[in-house]
């Protein structure tokens, strides 16, 4: 065991048990797994992704580029790291050999998303973003503190003295304070994205450490605006590359420290620390005062005055312009390969934990993310925030200042808590490698890419770190690069000739730590994934027992299936009804748009390919919409309600669609005409009664309305009213059966729709579905926008050249009908296919080739002359037909072509698209 | 048949009748924290008028105070309420006329001066959110609900979850949501998921 009494802040009081690679291990409330591990003098059965070798652990937070574990119970999840992942009872991880594996089973956990705003944003709990926060908590700013760790004080290990007391103890005051003041303080937060304006991502893990009183939702995303962000997220610890630095034991100097003062455990007895910079030496004093036999080998002249005193206090031996080369072991450290700086000689160290040092690199990510630029400063040996963004600022670890006295005045300005200064420090030397074999000298650890990688990449001829970084892979880790980024610019400079200040950096970019899929998804799954829209009529369909299907976002009724039926038989029996006696249909899904104003017909005129100008009120006209390449983009019916108002409707799916594309014309093209537009899809239900009884239903219900041929005629509409309330009948029929379509505010849609029905009982009335309106109106060889048509097709190419006006000086799409192209015999064409064997139905999508005696399909490539758009079985018909479109059908009217279903060739001949009631003898009932 | 159905009157529905149920269960979990309350229906018209001529006072006179005409507010008349849309836009509600009546009635006044009103009284329904209304719409809502930034006599048009809404601030602890009656049980179901967030969490 290499647990510390008097070290760390865990529960000892308690015991937690992890399972990892099948052994349990005890720990404690507040240890990780690597903690519990390195207490029990173990690490995860870890293989590195390319060359297999052994892997530990490798730092103590998010920067360790190899301790990755894959957790099993509670849930799976691949690839956390051991640093990371808190130890609760009945954990259950294994270490992975480079991949982990995700979830084969839905994860029943709960996510969401939770948008804040504030003033301030400070990003990180540390000493520099904990005085930030009360600064600014103080002056009245609404503040948000995040931080990833469970508690705030950052790198604080209660060693130090702010303000002239321990600074944990300034810690917990601070962090009263600032609750006290309302500031809205998360730890376990990572901020891991930050976008233009003050917009940050990040995502709190509420559930991983309480499993016996969980919270609700395991993980949440912020989305977080600030008027201002403060980046205080510290600095991360650079190694140096040495010799086979990949080997278990190899460990960050001030991870090792972490691991005590957090955790109570040493990661090493017998500890070698390789430091060109001061801030290992309190790592080195903290390891020996806790129990570990301690060297330090500094690759500097000269030692830090304070650190080789304190070091000398405790007969810690310190040795200057030394260097490790490299390790020596099998699975894991036992010696540290050592010579001096001037020297070729090696001798071996014997240990079993190996801590580098190679200075800090502020962990401006943040700022980068935003555009911040970084300048190389040589003083630390590490790139630092350059410009920033407005109301972006970096403070502390994070703006490279590092002695904690400086950091308090630099992030609380006057009334900054004091700390004693640093005492005589010696600079930082930066070393990226010591002398080495490049092969075996890892600079990402985490994917096994080496200097000898780096270079080739150069020996490649590539220069810039971006190439350098695909080409290695380096930084494309899990981590980011945390610890290999900097490095790698350092040695692509050696290797280049250049100063790194030329060399450039790689790019920052979220997010800053992995974050799963789950989080990202919050609520949006199952129910909530996408809104379901439903009409006013939806409960009764649901009592019905209707299937529906999606259409856009809505929830249409399909068809309303009987005991027995499947949807083919009750399409046919729904349809069976519609041609025979009376059908009703909630068609409340179309769009509607009031089309209000004195220049309402102008604009009209303009929109749709035919005349609406000369559109009598009380009248309906089919309309066609095109876009600018004359293609057909929706169609729908316009009621002309008065000399300057219109009813418009369009199609379900393009509602807004079409409300959109009529603004943009009207508010950027033709702002001058006096027209306004107003969405009442929802304002108005429609009930559509369609067949030869339908007359008879209307009559009964409003039997003020004449509703003779004579007196109501087909493409005409009426109001009345029915109990007081307005009602709207409409003679319109998308089946070409008799029909009217009524039309009610939607409060009273479920109330007028029961009377319909009710009416219509004594002659079957049968609600049908939309699948049921498509076989119908494919029968008539109407076509539906989207489904028989693709955006290129043309009114002509529907043969409703009838709908396209010449009267019309102009209109959309109007000048693109004088193109070759459009007057091209060969264009696809909206035909009708009969199969000939009278029973096939063709799979709609199908491709049509032409004609062969064999049955054969001809060699490849195959000519293909169009493909099957829509395909139902007609009761009408009493047979399979579909609609399809053609290369010059309308010329091959009464021509046998095949279509491949399967391994078969069906022979289809080709038919006016309208099939059932040619003459329209049936519409006026 | 006929007779017999002209004794009778059409009843009208509202769009989240199904979720009343649903709705009033969040008042008990959340111990009193927020209420979910169904508006009943009312009149209301889409109002297009020229912000700079002399259609808003007519219309102003006609219902007895001013139209708001600072972006994104709304203010109180004494049969309802007018929300300012759009620059030429706004939303008047009436609970004392019926739905035709009151787009008759508006839309003559507001004729006169080059607008015009739509009856869309059915085009939204109404969802009130009392108690912790903001904490909880900040689960799905991105605006700036802060009563600082969002204080009573604002309205937004914005995006609950992925649904459209129109919000109205009352008061701190009192917003109204106006939803497209298709998306009103998506946005009930969403609330109502939300506001377990809201349920007192046992100590550890």
């Amino acid at each position: 065991m290499s647990r510390v009494d008097g070290y760390g802040r865990i529960d000892r009081s308690r015991t937690v048990t992890v399972t990892v690679d099948g052994t349990a291990y005890t720990g404690h409330p507040g240890d990780t797994v690597a903690s519990v591990l390195l207490a029990h003098d173990a690490r995860p059965q870890n293989t590195s992704v390319k060359y297999g070798r052994p892997r530990g652990i490798g730092a103590a937070w998010t920067e360790d580029p190899v301790g990755l574990v894959q957790v099993e119970e509670p849930f799976p999840e691949p690839m956390l790291l051991a640093a990371t992942v808190e130890a609760t009872d009945g954990l259950v991880v294994r270490g992975v050999n480079g991949q982990g594996r995700l979830a084969e089973v839905p994860d029943t956990a709960r996510y969401d998303r939770r948008h804040t705003h504030c003033d301030v944003l400070v990003v990180g709990a540390g000493p520099a973003g904990l005085v930030a926060a009360r600064t600014a908590a103080r002056a009245g700013r609404s503040v948000v503190l995040v931080d990833d760790r469970p508690t705030a004080g950052g790198t604080l290990t209660g060693t130090e003295t702010i303000d002239g007391r321990p600074s944990l103890e300034f810690v917990a005051d601070t962090v009263a304070e600032l609750a006290a003041l309302g500031v809205v303080h998360l730890q376990r937060t990572t901020a891991f994205g930050h976008y233009d304006d003050g917009f940050v991502l990040a995502l709190e893990r509420r559930g991983d450490c309480v499993i016996e009183m969980g919270p609700r939702t395991r993980q949440r995303v912020h989305r977080i605006r600030a008027g201002r962000v403060v980046v205080a997220a510290g600095a991360i610890e650079r190694p140096v590359v040495v010799e086979d630095n990949d080997r278990p034991g190899v460990m960050l100097a001030a991870s090792a420290r972490d691991l005590l003062h957090r955790h109570g455990v040493l990661a090493g007895r017998e500890v070698v620390v390789f430091t060109s910079d001061d801030a290992a030496y309190a790592a080195a004093t903290d390891l020996a005062d806790a129990g570990a036999r301690v060297r330090v080998l500094d690759a500097r002249e000269r030692a830090p005055q304070a650190g080789r005193r304190r070091c000398e206090d405790r007969g810690i031996p310190v040795e200057t312009g030394t260097l490790v080369h490299g390790t020596r072991g099998e699975d894991r450290v036992t010696a540290a390969l050592v010579g001096a700086l001037t020297s070729s000689e090696r001798r071996e160290v014997p240990c079993d934990l190996l801590l580098v040092s190679g200075g800090w690199n502020p962990a401006a990510h943040l700022a980068s993310h935003v555009g911040g630029s970084l300048a190389y400063d040589p003083v630390i040996g590490a790139f630092r925030p350059g410009e920033l963004p407005p109301d972006v600022a970096v403070v502390g670890a994070a703006n490279g200042t590092f002695a904690l006295a400086d950091i308090l005045r630099e992030a609380g300005g006057p009334d900054a808590p004091v700390a004693p200064p640093e005492e005589w420090p010696e600079p930082t030397l930066v070393l990226w490698r010591t002398p080495g074999d490049p092969t075996r000298q890892f600079v990402d650890v985490a994917r096994d890419a080496t200097v000898a990688d780096v270079e080739r990449a150069v020996g490649a001829g590539m220069t810039h770190p971006e190439h350098v970084k695909r080409y290695t892979t380096i930084g494309t880790a899990h981590d980011q690069g945390k610890t290999s980024g900097i490095i790698a610019l350092g040695i692509l400079a050696e290797l280049t000739g250049r100063p790194i200040q030329e060399v450039g950096t790689t790019t920052a970019r979220p997010p800053y730590t992995p974050v799963a899929f789950a989080a990202l998804a919050g609520r949006e799954r199952g129910d909530l994934f996408d809104p379901v829209r439903t009409t006013a009529l939806h409960a009764w369909h649901v009592a019905a027992g209707a299937e529906f299907e999606d259409v856009g976002q809505w929830q249409r009724a399909r068809h309303y299936p009987q005991a027995g039926e499947d949807m083919t038989a009750a399409v046919l029996r729904e349809c069976a009804a519609v041609r025979t006696s009376v059908g009703i249909m909630d068609a409340s899904t179309l769009g509607k748009i009031d089309v209000r104003g004195p220049d309402a017909p102008v604009l009209l005129d303009r929109l749709y390919t035919n005349l609406m100008s000369s559109l009598k009120v009380g009248r309906v006209r089919y309309g066609v919409m095109c876009g600018n390449d004359g293609m057909v983009f929706d169609d729908g019916t316009v009621l002309r309600l008065a000399e300057d108002r219109y009813l418009v409707t369009t199609t379900t799916g393009n509602a807004a669609a079409v409300l959109d594309w009529m603004e943009e014309w009207l508010q950027t093209e033709w702002p001058d005409l006096r027209v306004r537009l107003t969405s009442v899809t929802e304002q108005w239900s429609i009930a559509a009664v369609a067949g030869p009884r339908s007359r008879d239903v209307i009559g009964t219900v409003f039997a003020d309305v004449d509703v003779s041929n004579e007196a109501f005629g087909f493409m005409t509409w009426q109001d009345t009213s029915l109990d007081g309330v307005p009602v709207r009948l409409a003679r319109i029929s998308f089946s070409g059966e008799l029909a009217f379509e009524v039309t009610v505010s939607s409060w009273y849609a479920p109330a007028l729709w029961e009377r319909l029905v009710e009416a219509g009982a004594p002659h079957g009335i049968t609600p049908y579905g939309t699948e049921t309106m498509h076989v119908l109106r494919a029968e008539k060889g109407y076509p539906i926008i989207g489904q028989d048509t693709d955006g290129t097709v043309s009114p002509h190419d529907l043969g409703m050249a009838w709908a396209v006006s010449k009267k019309k000086d102009d209109f959309v799409g109007k000048r693109s009908y004088a193109r070759p192209e459009n007057r091209n015999p060969l264009r696809k064409q909206l035909v009708s296919l009969l199969p000939t064997d009278g029973a096939t139905r063709l799979p709609e999508g199908s491709q049509i080739v032409a004609h062969c005696d064999d049955g054969r399909l001809p060699p490849a490539p195959v000519p293909m002359l169009g493909h099957v758009t829509s395909s139902y079985h007609s009761a009408a018909l009493a047979r399979p037909f579909a609609l399809a479109l053609v290369k010059g059908g309308r010329e091959r009217l009464g021509e046998v072509v095949h279509v491949p279903v399967g391994d078969e060739l069906v022979a289809a001949r080709i038919g006016e698209s309208v099939l059932v009631d040619p003459e329209g003898a049936r519409r006026d009932g | 048949m006929a007779d017999r159905m002209a004794d009778r009157t059409l009843t009208p529905t509202h769009p989240l009748a199904d979720r009343r149920g649903l709705l009033a269960t969040v008042a008990d979990e959340t111990a009193g924290a927020v209420r979910l309350e169904l508006e009943a229906p009312v009149a209301a018209v889409d109002l297009r008028l020229d912000p700079r001529g002399t259609g808003p006072a007519a219309v102003a006179a006609a219902i007895g105070a001013a139209l708001p005409s600072a972006p994104d507010t709304w203010t109180a008349h004494p049969t309802g309420a007018a929300l300012r849309l759009g620059p030429d836009e706004w939303l008047l509600t009436s609970t004392a006329a019926s739905a035709e009546d009151w787009e008759f009635h508006v839309d003559e006044v507001a004729a006169a001066h080059g607008g015009m009103a739509v009856d869309v009284s059915a085009q939204r329904t109404s969802l009130r959110v009392r108690g912790a209304a903001r904490e909880l719409l900040s689960f799905g809502c991105a605006l700036d609900l802060r009563p600082a930034s969002f204080p009573a006599g604002r309205c937004a048009q914005t995006l609950l979850g992925q649904s459209g809404v129109l919000l109205v601030a009352h008061d701190v602890d009192d917003l109204q949501i106006l939803v497209r009656p298709s998306f009103a049980a998506y946005v009930a179901d969403l609330l109502v998921d939300a506001a377990g967030e809201l349920v007192p969490q046992p100590v550890p």
